[in-house]
């Protein structure tokens, strides 16, 4: 098997008494496009820095396609000069004294390459990324987009092994940051680079990774694919993270079994029906989070006769219409509920409207640990 | 983990600063306090038993307790102290009046008026001294009269030639533009809004100056009256003028005649004396309104102000305050070249006037051969000497303060950071001529393999790089974090070396925010005299220390004409400082 690109094995970091990184260990393959995502301060880009040789981890392993690049055992730590990765920053780092000429050639002058070669190599970086009338104006003198364009031109010409960005979208207007979203899933289709891929936006990460780790408190929540990490989270807090509005969190204890030997959880007056088969883990009494995607839940109209299981009659709290969608904030008893509509339909506040809730639809977490529970 | 440290260049850095710093700020200090509990040879006049270089509390015994204490220790101590507060209560004042005027009203030309009131400080502190003796100089204690008896015939009572009074009133008009300074920073900074909202809910204009504005601005009055107490507390050159006349000293000057008295032991004492006083006072500063400024919400940006209608008084107020700008930099710079052209001190007459003192030939006939200043070759070479000290202290101290910013902003939050920007910051607690003497007690003789490096140009050039580091380390602090940590790294995962990202990227990025702190310390140092008086020989004088000798022995022609040349350089460095960076640099 081939050698993976990025593996990192039990990092650890730790600045002064706080631990950012803790304990981490994963690895990505060729072609991979891997999110890092998770709230401010989870670690996430202290990870990122750890790879590209910016930050020295306190123990652990980190290779690069193979290349041991830091063993805190071995005492080995390449710096970042040696590692052949590439970095766009945040702030895109763009030096204000240099045209962008300058700020794409200067890794390729560091390299000793003869100044035709630069040339023409930072020429086709300009034209890649559409910045051909640039070359002489200095950052400042730039958009924000095209700034960072440079930082991705700038990265590209040195032809690095490792793509690395740190919420390079993260400055810029909402607009532009869905053209250069599409830009860059564009760019690594093209180049097919191995990309690691920090931000705290889980929009970005679901639409452009093919690998996604939620990251929290230094730890990874989950590990896994976006449709995975969004269907069938590992934790609560990753139901949580992902997906807007969020998810509906409703604190219960398990039930008597429902029709079909499948569990019930009770809520104050009411209880809902799940497809999760009763017995084992599922004790009577057993305090459990039941969690519902806003989209998964849908307005009925008349109490329906045939299936009277998970259908609750709510009170409109909030519309908030959004165009296409709208997002109904509804009181259930003491619990709030969101759902999100496509229907065309006017509600009122204090209107009543019933809701039902597909038993499929339902995730159960255990609320001791937080962790899905199985079906 | 010492593996990780050791290869970070701004340890290394740091390292290297901090040894560097030992020797020229640390180890002078306590030298001094050394010599000051030793026997020197010059003592032998003063006691029996003198064994010069032992162990003695004799100094002390005789500073503290003594039939002296009296008139070396308490008398100037109280000057020093008296002179001060005079000083800074009357420059806060006029400055903070000016900075009012200035930002919150609706003062006719007042951006002008904005520019022209930092003049004053531009100029040497001492000019205004020498300019007050051109004027109200009486011929009492000796010499020529001044300006002011010419005209009337009556000679000036030595309480307005000498002491007390002109020191204060020459040294407020030469200290108010700081604490104009310090105060429209502290004015332009309040966010207009919150007095906004008092407006909106009905109050008074004077109302709001009272209970918004005037507590918002209170920590930087507060600490501008420190910082010019700090400031004045130091100063040599006005007290020596204007009070060593008539036995008025300071602890400044009674510094400087202990240490030409040859007593150097007693002013090394009285500097510590002196240093321990302005120490204290500036780390209350920090402490105390350090920590209150932090309600002056500074965002940085130029807020909207409405400005204060003045009314009636608009135009007097105008007029009041040309007559002090007349007062404080037209009248000195008239007087001093006035000065110049007179053949005889006290003959101010027109038909008198002449050019001998500028072109003379230096004949036989006058001023005992000295020949005019612009033909003179001391004073030339003095020029020159001024001119390469500024140049070499500026740059030095310069790139000093780059790599100080670059340590002490790579490390932050670590020991070793704080520690480098402490040490780098000590050299503000002491005085000029404190300064001064610390470095000619650690450097008259010999130490190990450095020689003794009294005399020479190098040790003034060190003395006056030490003593701006605070300025230029802050300057250094303040545009390397502007530069942002990304950047370098950035040319780290370009694959460039530590070297090469400091010479390409750091380097140029911060030469650009540094110039201004550049040409301030050339000009600080354009215009020092206190600080180097001790340590310059006859082969490394300058022009400030040459105004000093030549106002000493009456020549107060020679030494108006330097003061004038004196002021044109500096002035031509404010003006390029303006050009250059389009603010003020000061």
């Amino acid at each position: 098997m081939a050698d993976k690109v990025v593996e990192v094995r039990n990092l650890t970091k730790r600045f002064g008494d706080v631990i950012a990184v803790n304990d981490i260990s994963f690895s990505i393959d060729e072609k991979d496009f891997l999110i890092l995502l998770g709230p401010s301060g989870c670690g996430k880009t202290t990870i990122l820095r750890m790879i590209a040789g910016l930050e020295e981890p306190t123990s652990g392993e980190i290779y690069l396609r193979g290349k041991l690049v830091y063993s805190s055992e071995k005492s080995i730590f390449v710096p970042a000069r040696e590692r052949g990765v590439g970095l766009v920053f945040q702030s895109y780092a763009l030096w204000p004294h240099m045209t962008v000429f300058e700020n794409i050639a200067f890794g390729l002058r560091v390299k000793h390459l003869d100044n035709t070669t630069i040339k023409q190599k930072v020429r086709e970086g300009l034209a890649y990324m559409q910045l051909e009338e640039m070359e002489n104006r200095y950052p400042q003198e730039m958009s924000g987009g095209q700034q960072q364009r440079v930082a991705l031109a700038r990265m590209l010409v040195s032809e690095p092994e490792v793509f690395l960005m740190d919420e390079p979208l993260s400055n810029l207007d909402a607009k532009l940051r869905l053209e250069m979203r599409a830009e860059i899933k564009n760019i690594h289709f093209q180049t097919g680079a191995t990309t690691v891929y920090v931000t705290h936006d889980q929009v970005e990460a679901l639409t452009m990774a093919n690998k996604i780790a939620v990251m929290n408190h230094g730890r990874i929540e989950q590990f896994d694919h976006p449709k995975a990490v969004y269907k069938h989270p590992a934790t609560l807090f990753v139901a949580d993270f992902i997906g807007s509005p969020t998810i509906n969190k409703i604190k219960g204890k398990i039930d008597a079994e429902g029709s079909g030997g499948k569990v019930k959880v009770s809520f104050g007056n009411f209880s809902i029906l799940t497809d999760y088969a009763a017995g084992g883990v599922f004790g009577r009494d057993k305090e459990v989070v039941a969690a519902v995607r806003p989209e998964n839940i849908s307005v009925v109209g008349e109490r329906g006769k045939g299936s009277p299981e998970n259908v609750f009659s709510c009170e409109v709290n909030t519309v908030l219409p959004a165009g296409p969608e709208t997002i109904l904030k509804l009181k259930l008893g003491e619990i709030g509920l969101n759902l999100l509509i496509t229907q065309e339909a006017e509600y009122r506040k204090g209107e009543r409207v019933n809701v039902y809730i597909p038993p499929e639809a339902v995730l159960l977490f255990d609320s001791e640990t937080g962790k899905l529970m199985e079906k | 983990m010492f593996r990780a440290t050791i290869r970070k260049p701004h340890v290394i850095i740091s390292y290297i600063l901090l040894f560097i710093l030992l020797f020229i700020v640390v180890i002078p200090f306590f030298r001094m306090v050394w010599d000051s509990f030793i026997w020197h040879f010059t003592d032998i006049r003063l006691a029996r038993g003198v064994n010069p270089g032992a162990f003695t509390v004799f100094h002390w015994k005789r500073i503290f307790h003594s039939k002296l204490t009296r008139n070396v220790l308490i008398e100037p101590l109280f000057h020093s102290i008296s002179t001060a507060l005079g000083i800074s209560i009357l420059a806060m004042t006029i400055g903070g009046m000016l900075a009012w005027l200035v930002t919150r009203t609706d003062l006719p030309f007042r951006k002008t008026i904005g520019t022209l009131a930092i003049l004053p400080y531009v100029i040497p502190s001492y000019i205004h001294a020498l300019a007050w003796l051109t004027l109200f100089k009486n011929d009492r204690i000796g010499g020529a009269a001044g300006l002011f008896q010419f005209l009337t015939g009556v000679s000036p009572p030595n309480w307005i030639s000498y002491g007390f009074l002109p020191i204060v009133f020459s040294m407020s008009l030469h200290y108010f533009p700081y604490t104009y300074l310090l105060l429209s920073a502290a004015l332009t900074s309040i966010d207009s809004r919150l007095e906004e909202s008092g407006e909106i809910l009905g109050a008074r204009r004077s109302y709001i100056l009272r209970r918004i504005t005037f507590p918002l601005v209170i920590p930087a009055l507060l600490s501008s009256f420190i910082l010019t107490f700090s400031r004045a507390l130091g100063i040599f050159g006005a007290p020596y003028f204007l009070g060593s006349p008539v036995r008025y000293f300071t602890l400044s000057t009674q510094i400087y005649s202990n240490i030409t008295n040859r007593v150097p032991a007693a002013g090394y004492i009285l500097a510590l004396v002196l240093i321990a006083i302005s120490s204290t006072i500036i780390y209350f500063n920090q402490k105390i309104i350090g920590t209150r400024k932090s309600f002056v919400t500074i965002a940085g940006k130029g807020f909207r102000t409405q400005l204060t209608p003045l009314g009636k008084v608009r135009y007097p107020a105008l007029v009041l305050i040309i007559l002090l700008l007349i007062i404080a930099v037209l009248t000195p710079i008239i007087l001093l070249v006035w000065q110049t052209l007179t053949l005889y001190p006290d003959d101010y007459s027109l038909k008198h006037l002449t050019l001998l003192y500028w072109i003379g030939r230096g004949g036989t006939e006058f001023a005992e051969g000295e020949a005019g200043i612009l033909r003179n070759g001391a004073i030339l070479k003095a020029t020159w000497n001024s001119i390469k000290l500024a140049l070499t202290a500026s740059i030095l101290s310069g790139f000093f303060g780059i790599f100080i910013g670059y340590a002490v902003v790579k490390g932050r939050g670590t020991k070793l950071s704080k520690l480098v920007e402490q040490t780098s910051f000590l050299p503000y607690l002491v005085p000029g001529i404190a300064f001064g003497a610390l470095y000619l007690s650690l450097f008259t003789n010999r130490i190990g393999p450095i020689p003794a490096l009294y005399g020479t140009f190098f040790l003034v050039a060190l003395v006056c790089i030490a003593k701006n580091l605070p300025f230029t380390g802050r300057a250094g602090i303040t545009s390397m974090l502007q530069i942002g940590s990304e950047l370098e790294e950035a040319s780290e995962i370009a694959g460039a070396r530590w070297g090469r990202g400091f010479l390409k990227i750091i380097l140029p990025l911060s030469i650009n925010g540094a110039i201004s702190g550049f040409i301030l310390v050339f000009i600080t140092v354009m215009r020092e005299l206190s600080l180097i008086l001790l340590l310059v020989t006859p082969e490394t004088r300058t022009l400030t220390t040459m105004t000093f000798r030549y106002q000493e022995q009456g020549y107060t022609q020679f030494s108006s004409a330097i003061s004038v040349m004196i002021i044109v350089i500096v002035v031509i460095g404010e003006l390029a400082t303006r050009r250059l960076t389009r603010k003020s640099a000061i």
